[in-house]
């Protein structure tokens, strides 16, 4: 490749970009399906009952403290396939590039992508590149489709919590959010905290194992922990009362909300999960999450109610709160 | 956190919590206004009013720079930014606060306005600095906590020779608030609602210090006690305000001593006072017109002050018709008893600054408190 | 009002700059509010800027009165009658 940045050509189709692909992405994410070459890609059907899911990621910065937006595209999709009780097998890759993008930068995006999948057992198995002009993007976008098998009788989804169900979390929240807010401009800030950016599929597999008819798996990335259980609480129509002490913080991450007028409750995760199970399985649970290194600080957060719509959360001060469902961005505030 | 995690605990909380209860007078209501939208947000997040017995209320005061600020100045910070071309600096609070039409700092950005959310002054002076060709100007806003350091910033810029920064300054002033609600006819004998005693704001207060408020007690006959911001400094707060309603007190007291002292913080107060004159009379939001409530930058630094330097059209600046901010600001209606309350007024869709501030007594009733009867 | 927290200031720096931390967050702040400030000093952080210096000794005061408070409940329930 001549120069060390992206150019129009690469998008082009032609020789350019053969040698993208060639000298590049399947240098970090070469396995046999890929190195192919075709125009898709020929799978073994893994089972009967798949499940897909696609994600756009335009996270910026492009580079934050524990990962990058190839990190978190790759674990993104595997969480959401791990999410519906699936074991993440495949997954696909958009790449949508800025015209003067630095090679190095991508270089860096794609290596980390490609450890981050054989770190969750998955292939990349296709993927497309095009180039936009400069100022059409923010550096790179990433389209990520994963596709993953369930076996029969395990079905946790997010219409399934019911009154007297506890309530679970793997571990301490907010990491993620201060982590990328640590390098956005205005607000720089020192800290040693890292995005807990993961892929929570080896997890899951253990918890489902120890508690085959968990109710609901669901992870909480933007919008919080707030947004996943009002989200369930919505779907399931019933009511989820929280203890704010059980719930697992950070000192750094608490002092960063503190510092920022930030609630750790809405605050991103990226290697995070809820989930909701018969009250009486619920220690067996705990103790399959807490013997997974992602789930050692896992802890029983609350239960389920029938005050339909209702996330409701006992304070570690003593007095009630409602935990809302904020639909827009956190903003640092002043006052 | 040091200083802060120990007046969060929750086993005191419970011992203040019956001595409140023990010594409140069970044949007398208490109304205790907290000024500050700070103490607002701190009694909802924390549930402190789940603590107090039923004959203790909290009043809900026009304390939040963001919900008093008139629509006719925020329409003006839009317009520096859309039609003069400037660089607006803002703090985060003022970016979903709806103007006229529901337009907004945040709309503006989208449609290509240059809005840049800053978390200090400092920043702004960066932005300047690192931009010379353009004007920067920072949306000054704030009670006298935040007053400080943008005298500062006015004052660095000058030393530096910054000519592209200057301030739209919409400072206000505590005192002349607290003073103009005890006042007004609201709460005349009669009138729509009731203080007993004000919880005192923290840290307008570390700055200016306690003896300011001796004024209005003196004239009003109602306490004062300066409140610290954690929920357990405003547990003592309401059990000292109750032990002086009780024995028919009426003083300044000062729970927050850790931070706050008798005179407050004079080099602060100086600097202020060099950059800073007090307005003849200021539009508040809900409270109407009240004199010498607010700052402007003194002429000998007016190539600092936006206003001097842009000139701002005239315009038909308006509130949604309906929105009871007015009322809530006073401390006259609850947010529960305003039209639009969750009925097209959502912290999402907000139609007024109290739903969007998260000081703001409807955002902090809607997102922390929507399970409560009201009280 | 006014979020303002008490951090601790771990450095001095030129032109009237510090860094103030909590909890290994660390943050450079303006001390052109303050006369003087020290490695150690726990001050109120709003917007950037240090507003005051927090005094540990009141600090304690404070939070003893607060317990001084509640601890008479024991008191309370026999002049109640018992409990």
């Amino acid at each position: 490749m001549t120069g060390d940045r992206i150019d129009m050509t690469h998008g082009g189709g032609g020789r350019a970009t053969a040698d993208l692909v060639a000298q590049l992405f399947r240098r970090h994410l070469g396995n046999p399906v890929l190195d192919a070459c075709e125009d898709g890609a020929v799978i073994t059907s893994p089972g009967d009952r798949l499940v897909l899911s696609t994600d756009g990621h335009v996270i910026s910065p492009l580079f934050f403290p524990g990962g990058d937006i190839g990190s978190l595209a790759v674990n993104g999709t595997v969480n959401d396939l791990a999410m519906m009780g699936a074991r993440p097998l495949y997954l696909t890759a958009g790449f949508i590039l800025e015209e003067g993008f630095p090679l190095a930068d991508l270089d860096r995006i794609v290596a980390s992508m490609g450890a981050a999948s054989r770190a969750a057992g998955v292939e990349i198995v296709a993927g497309d590149t095009k180039v936009v002009e400069q100022g059409k993007g923010d550096g790179v976008f990433i389209t990520t489709t994963g596709l993953g098998v369930v076996p029969a009788g395990i079905a946790p989804g997010v219409t399934g919590a019911r009154p007297g169900m506890a309530v679970l979390l793997s571990g301490t929240i907010g990491d993620h959010g201060v982590a990328v807010l640590s390098k956005r401009e205005n607000l720089d800030f020192e800290t040693d905290i890292l995005s807990d950016c993961a892929a929570l599929n080896g997890l899951v597999a253990a918890m489902l194992a120890a508690v085959p008819d968990i109710a609901v798996l669901r992870d909480p990335t933007r919008g919080g922990l707030s947004a996943a259980l009002n989200e369930i609480a919505q779907a399931s129509g019933v009511g989820i009362a929280l203890n704010e002490a059980a719930i697992p913080l950070l000192p750094g991450v608490a002092a960063a909300c503190e510092l920022l007028g930030l609630d750790p409750l809405n605050t991103a995760n990226e290697g995070k999960l809820v989930a909701i199970c018969p009250a009486d399985k619920a220690a067996a649970l705990l103790a399959a999450m807490q013997a997974h290194p992602l789930g050692r600080d896992a802890a029983i957060i609350g239960k389920v109610t029938d005050q339909a719509g209702m996330v409701q959360m006992t304070t570690a001060f003593g007095g009630a709160r409602m935990v809302d469902w904020l639909q827009g961005e956190q903003l640092p505030r002043i006052c | 956190m040091r200083y802060i995690t120990a007046f969060r605990d929750g086993t005191l909380a419970q011992g203040l919590a019956a001595r409140i209860a023990a010594e409140a007078d069970p044949a007398r209501a208490y109304h205790l206004m907290e000024f500050c939208g700070g103490h607002t947000h701190a009694i909802f997040r924390y549930g402190v009013q789940d603590l107090m017995p039923p004959n203790v209320r909290f009043v809900h005061g026009p304390g939040c720079p963001v919900c008093v600020l008139p629509v006719r100045r925020l329409d003006d910070a839009i317009e520096l930014a859309e039609r003069h071309g400037v660089i607006l600096a803002t703090y985060g609070d003022m970016m979903r606060v709806p103007g006229t039409a529901r337009h907004s700092l945040i709309r503006a950005k989208a449609a290509g306005a240059d809005i840049r959310m800053v978390y200090s002054t400092l920043d702004a002076l960066a932005i300047a600095r690192d931009n010379p060709g353009r004007d920067v100007v920072f949306f000054a806003i704030g009670f006298e906590t935040t007053t400080p350091p943008t005298a500062v910033a006015i004052l660095q810029a000058g030393a530096e020779g910054l000519r592209n920064f200057s301030v739209f300054c919409n400072h206000v002033l505590t005192p002349a608030a607290i003073d103009h609600i005890l006042s007004s006819p609201d709460f005349a004998p009669g009138g729509l609602g009731r203080i007993d005693g004000f919880l005192g704001p923290s840290h307008v207060s570390a700055v200016i210090g306690s003896a300011p408020y001796r004024a209005a007690v003196e004239r009003h006959g109602k306490p004062v006690v300066i409140a610290g911001f954690e929920p357990l400094d405003v547990m003592q707060s309401v059990l000292m305000l109750i032990r002086q309603i009780n024995e028919g007190r009426a003083e300044v007291e000062n729970e927050y001593t850790r931070v706050v002292t008798d005179h407050g913080n004079r080099k602060a107060q100086a600097l202020v006072n060099r950059v800073f004159n007090i307005r003849e009379s200021f539009e508040w939001r809900g409270l109407g017109t009240v004199p010498r409530s607010a700052l402007a930058i003194r002429p000998d630094h007016a190539a600092f002050d936006a206003e001097a330097r842009f000139a701002l059209s005239d315009k038909q600046s308006r509130e949604v018709k309906s929105c009871e901010c007015p009322a809530v600001l006073r401390g006259v209606k609850k947010p529960t008893e305003c039209k639009l309350f969750g009925n097209g007024c959502t912290p999402e869709t907000p139609m007024g600054a109290c739903m969007v501030s998260s000081e703001g007594a409807c955002a902090a009733y809607w997102s922390y408190g929507r399970m409560r009867e009201p009280a | 009002m006014c979020l303002a927290i008490p951090a601790e200031i771990v450095a001095l720096e030129q032109g009237d700059m510090a860094v103030a931390a909590v909890e290994g967050i660390r943050k450079r702040i303006s001390t052109a509010l303050l006369d003087e400030v020290a490695v150690g000093d726990f001050v109120l952080v709003h917007v950037g800027y240090a507003l005051h210096r927090l005094s540990p000794d009141e600090a304690e005061r404070t939070l003893a009165l607060m317990e001084e408070a509640g601890v008479l409940d024991s008191e309370l329930d026999e002049m109640q009658g018992g409990g």
